[in-house]
């Protein structure tokens, strides 16, 4: 298949060495384990469960709200021990409405829905409703519910389904094993999701440093004739959905389009397997293959871990730390998210958990840009990184976007390659999220203005209306003003 | 305003390289050079560089002091001895020390520090100094000798170097002219270029036979930096191979001096030039890779820095063809470093599904 070039790019360290020969091993069941409402962008489910209750494994637990929610399941079969707050897995480590689950030990699945024994002579949205009765959400990191995504072929049509199993990050090495170890359920749950897209074409994109995955998912996919797969150059940020979307189809998404615009739609492999599980068992996600390496810990591993389990469960499962880590990490280095702490659970986006040592971080203090030109050589977005951090160093955050600040990606090629350790996405976040706050600031009291102004013209169209009537019936002003009021 | 906070950003990994590195790179890339250029003009030369280096390292951190920033954490970086090793490089190796010291003054508090320090100056510094000691002190800088590689019979000894730097005495008969100002003169006097190119060998103080070998080895007069073009060049190409610097530049300065000069030198040869006399005369090579390459003054953009590296080599040709000065790389550089924050604005990449204006591209339409 012709490949076409993305722009940029960089070559980290991908030291996926540490994990990529290391077969997925399941957890042991945890004592408890904590599910969070939150684990997917978009509305918190609601609680279906009360303190007390037993569930079996796989048994709605909370109820998703709208179209852009998922539900959550029991891991395992227990009792609900709690539903309490505890510290969200993200940087700020807020507490968020969770689920806590004491394991009975059985394991039991209970109350699952009927597997679909023929998935492809029901109909799209037989697949979609099982999807999002499922839980399902974009494993590769971005936890965005799957079953919006498998939508996208009833507005757009669909030509290419894009399974994305580049996994640029460096260190993770779950999506490979997934593919090694899980291929056909992984093409499976592609050709499923295809049907439901109604997408004549599938794609496997995998980059070229996972040898044995790409030959393991060819010999897989030999059966299936409109099925592809692809050995993508091993470049960050290649994984990227729109970047991704270019390289094989050599088709740019434009700016605030979908690839969907393009007819592609992309899911990760993890998300394809879940798909499998849902389709045929009708088995929820209630568990994934996490990625547990860095040089601080002692046995990197990849497991496979029950929602909710936490990540001390995990960092014990592989032998705790060889040395103090200086950064928890999670998801990968590039754009993974500092951990609050290790008393947090993973959720069902929870790709990796790293333990990395200073030396692997190679963090120092920032010197002065030199202008040598390396952010924009490299930038996969075509952005102009250091002009993009000079507007916002001097609070031009308007001037930082005409150029392009909502266009970056986060990827965090720019910080990787500058010489000077100039934390330009550590700026470019600060800078988005400070211009999203403005824009809900002025939709707020855009609202509100219009808001007095319906008041106002309402208030005047009833007093005139009164005044008219007064004018009319000067002898029944009482009625007139029970009306009005 | 932004600042740290505990919940930082990634990446939570990073490559190798600092500016540490980088500035140390350049160096290691000048050394061989000037090693041999050291060698070739004596003493005096080892005095001048030694003299120009020291000043400007002492003007840094003095610079540093007076504005209460980290002195060795910036000293560090190494930029200030790569100023002051530029500019020794473009100096006449036995100019008098202060001329030095006056250069280190102009270069590092004048053009870098008053801009707000490293990565701020609009102007590279090695040049503003250079190009302002040319024109206070014109004889001086323009005193180019012969070399005299030392240990040979008529190189200065140390203490005639002594003399020679500390008290301003050059002795009689040594100074000589470069080619470019040798053929720039004999052509003010109406010699054609084509003849003053094969006299200047001749009248040269040198018996080796006046062909461009003599222009590539460096056994000619002229600065550290214009003689041995070809050792210039190899540390050029180390630079390119470490990825310091990308070929955009170096090759499109080198490249247009040379068709500029191949162009008119076959149009007239009595009053242009030729391509190869050009690109290996001069501080063209050493401008091409070390100067006009400085990150803090020229585009940042690929696109901007072949628009600039076109810049510095037309105007060197233009300046060294019909200007009053025989060479015009760092009137060139300097030129075009006043255009590079509007070259950098007009050469923006496109963005990502964005045409080049910056609207979204259409949906149905292709590339």
């Amino acid at each position: 298949m012709k490949l076409f070039p993305i722009r940029g790019g960089i070559h980290p360290q991908y030291r996926k060495e540490l994990t990529g020969d290391c077969a997925i091993e399941a957890l042991p069941l945890p004592s408890r384990l904590y599910i969070p409402l939150q684990q997917h962008i978009g509305v918190p489910a609601e609680v279906l469960v009360g303190e007390g209750d037993l569930v079996s494994k796989g048994q709605v637990i909370a109820r998703r709200q709208g179209q852009v929610s998922v539900n959550q399941h029991a891991p395992t079969s227990g009792r609900v021990a709690a539903v309490t707050e505890i510290p969200a897995p993200h940087p700020s480590g807020l507490p968020q409405p969770t689920i806590v689950i004491e394991p009975d030990g059985a394991d039991a699945w209970g109350g699952l829905a009927e597997p679909i024994t023929d998935p492809f002579a029901v109909d799209a949205q037989t697949i979609e409703a099982r999807v999002a009765e499922c839980g399902i959400v974009g494993m590769g990191g971005a936890g965005f519910p799957s079953a919006v995504k498998l939508n996208l072929g009833i507005r757009h049509r669909i030509e290419t389904l894009l399974i994305n199993g580049a996994e640029c990050e460096p260190y993770l090495t779950c999506d490979d094993r997934v593919m090694r170890e899980h291929a056909d359920e992984v093409i499976d749950g592609a050709r499923i999701m295809a049907h439901a897209l109604n997408a004549p074409k599938i794609v496997v994109a995998i980059e070229e440093n996972k040898p044995q995955a790409l030959a393991i998912m060819t010999a897989a996919a030999q059966a299936h004739p409109h099925l592809e797969v692809v050995a993508v150059p091993a470049k960050y940020p290649m994984g990227s959905e729109r970047h991704l979307t270019l390289a094989i189809t050599g088709r740019e998404t434009p700016a605030r389009k979908l690839t969907a615009d393009l007819g592609v739609v992309v899911h990760n492999v993890a998300t394809a397997r879940a798909v499998h599980h849902a389709v045929r068992h009708g088995r929820p996600l209630v568990a994934r293959v996490v990625t547990v390496s860095g040089q601080a810990m002692r046995t990197p591993k990849n497991v496979e871990a029950p929602i909710g389990a936490t990540v001390s469960d995990l960092i014990a499962f592989c032998g705790g730390f060889a040395q103090r880590p200086e950064r928890l990490v999670q998801g990968g280095p590039m754009m993974g998210a500092l951990l609050p702490g290790t008393d947090v659970p993973v959720v069902k986006s929870t790709s990796g958990i790293l333990a990395l040592t200073a030396e692997e971080i190679n963090d120092r203090r920032a010197d002065p840009c030199v202008r040598c030109g390396s952010c924009v050589a490299i930038c996969a977005c075509g952005l102009v990184p250091v002009e993009i951090a000079a507007h916002i160093r001097h609070d031009d955050l308007e001037g930082a976007a005409r150029i392009g600040l909502m266009d970056c990606v986060s990827c965090g090629s720019c910080s990787w390659v500058c010489p000077s350790h100039i934390p330009l996405v550590h700026y470019f976040n600060y800078a988005k999220g400070a211009l999203n706050a403005q824009e809900r600031e002025r939709r707020k009291s855009e609202r509100t203005k219009t808001l007095v102004v319906a008041r106002a013209t309402r208030v005047e169209r009833i007093a005139a209306q009164r005044a008219a009537n007064l004018a009319r019936k000067p002898k029944v002003v009482a009625a007139t003003e029970e009306v009005g009021a | 305003m932004i600042g740290e906070s505990p919940t930082r950003s990634g990446p939570f990994a990073h490559a190798a390289n600092t500016v540490q590195r980088i500035m140390f790179m350049v160096l290691l890339a000048l050394l061989p050079a000037t090693l041999f250029n050291l060698y070739l003009f004596g003493w005096p030369a080892i005095l001048l560089f030694a003299v120009t280096v020291g000043a400007c390292v002492v003007a840094e951190a003095a610079c540093l002091v007076l504005a209460g920033k980290p002195v060795s954490a910036t000293l560090s970086d190494g930029s200030a001895i790569l100023t002051g090793w530029l500019l020794a490089m473009t100096l006449p190796p036995w100019a008098p020390w202060w001329i030095g010291v006056l250069g280190a003054m102009f270069a590092i508090p004048l053009a870098k520090q008053a801009f707000g320090g490293l990565g701020q100056n609009l102007f590279n510094p090695a040049m503003v100094a250079r190009v302002a000691l040319l024109v206070s002190f014109p004889v001086v800088m323009t005193a180019w000798v012969a070399p005299h590689p030392l240990f040979t019979t008529g190189a200065p000894t140390l203490n005639e170097a002594m003399t020679i730097t500390f008290a301003g005495e050059t002795p009689d008969g040594v100074t000589a002219a470069t080619a470019l100002g040798y053929v720039k003169t004999e052509l003010s006097r109406g010699v054609p270029v084509s003849e003053s190119l094969q006299e200047y060998g001749r009248s040269s103080a040198l018996t080796y036979a006046p062909d461009l070998m003599d222009l590539a080895t460096g056994f000619k007069p002229g600065s550290l930096g214009e003689t041995s073009a070809g050792l210039i060049l190899l540390g050029g190409i180390f630079l390119l191979w470490r990825r310091i610097i990308t070929w955009h530049i170096p090759i499109m300065m080198i490249g247009t001096l040379f068709v500029m000069g191949t162009l008119f030198n076959a149009f007239d040869p009595t009053r242009f030039a030729p391509g190869f006399f050009h690109i290996l005369s001069g501080s063209a090579i050493l401008g091409a890779f070390f100067i006009a390459t400085d990150y803090v003054t020229s585009p940042v953009t690929q696109k901007g820095q072949l628009v600039f590296g076109f810049g510095v080599g037309l105007l060197t040709w233009v300046i060294r063809t019909f200007a009053g000065y025989p060479e015009g790389m760092a009137f060139a550089v300097l030129l075009m470093n006043s255009l590079t924050p509007i070259i950098d604005q007009y050469t923006r990449p496109r963005m990502f599904g964005r045409t080049r204006k910056g609207e979204p591209l259409p949906v149905e339409g292709q590339r």
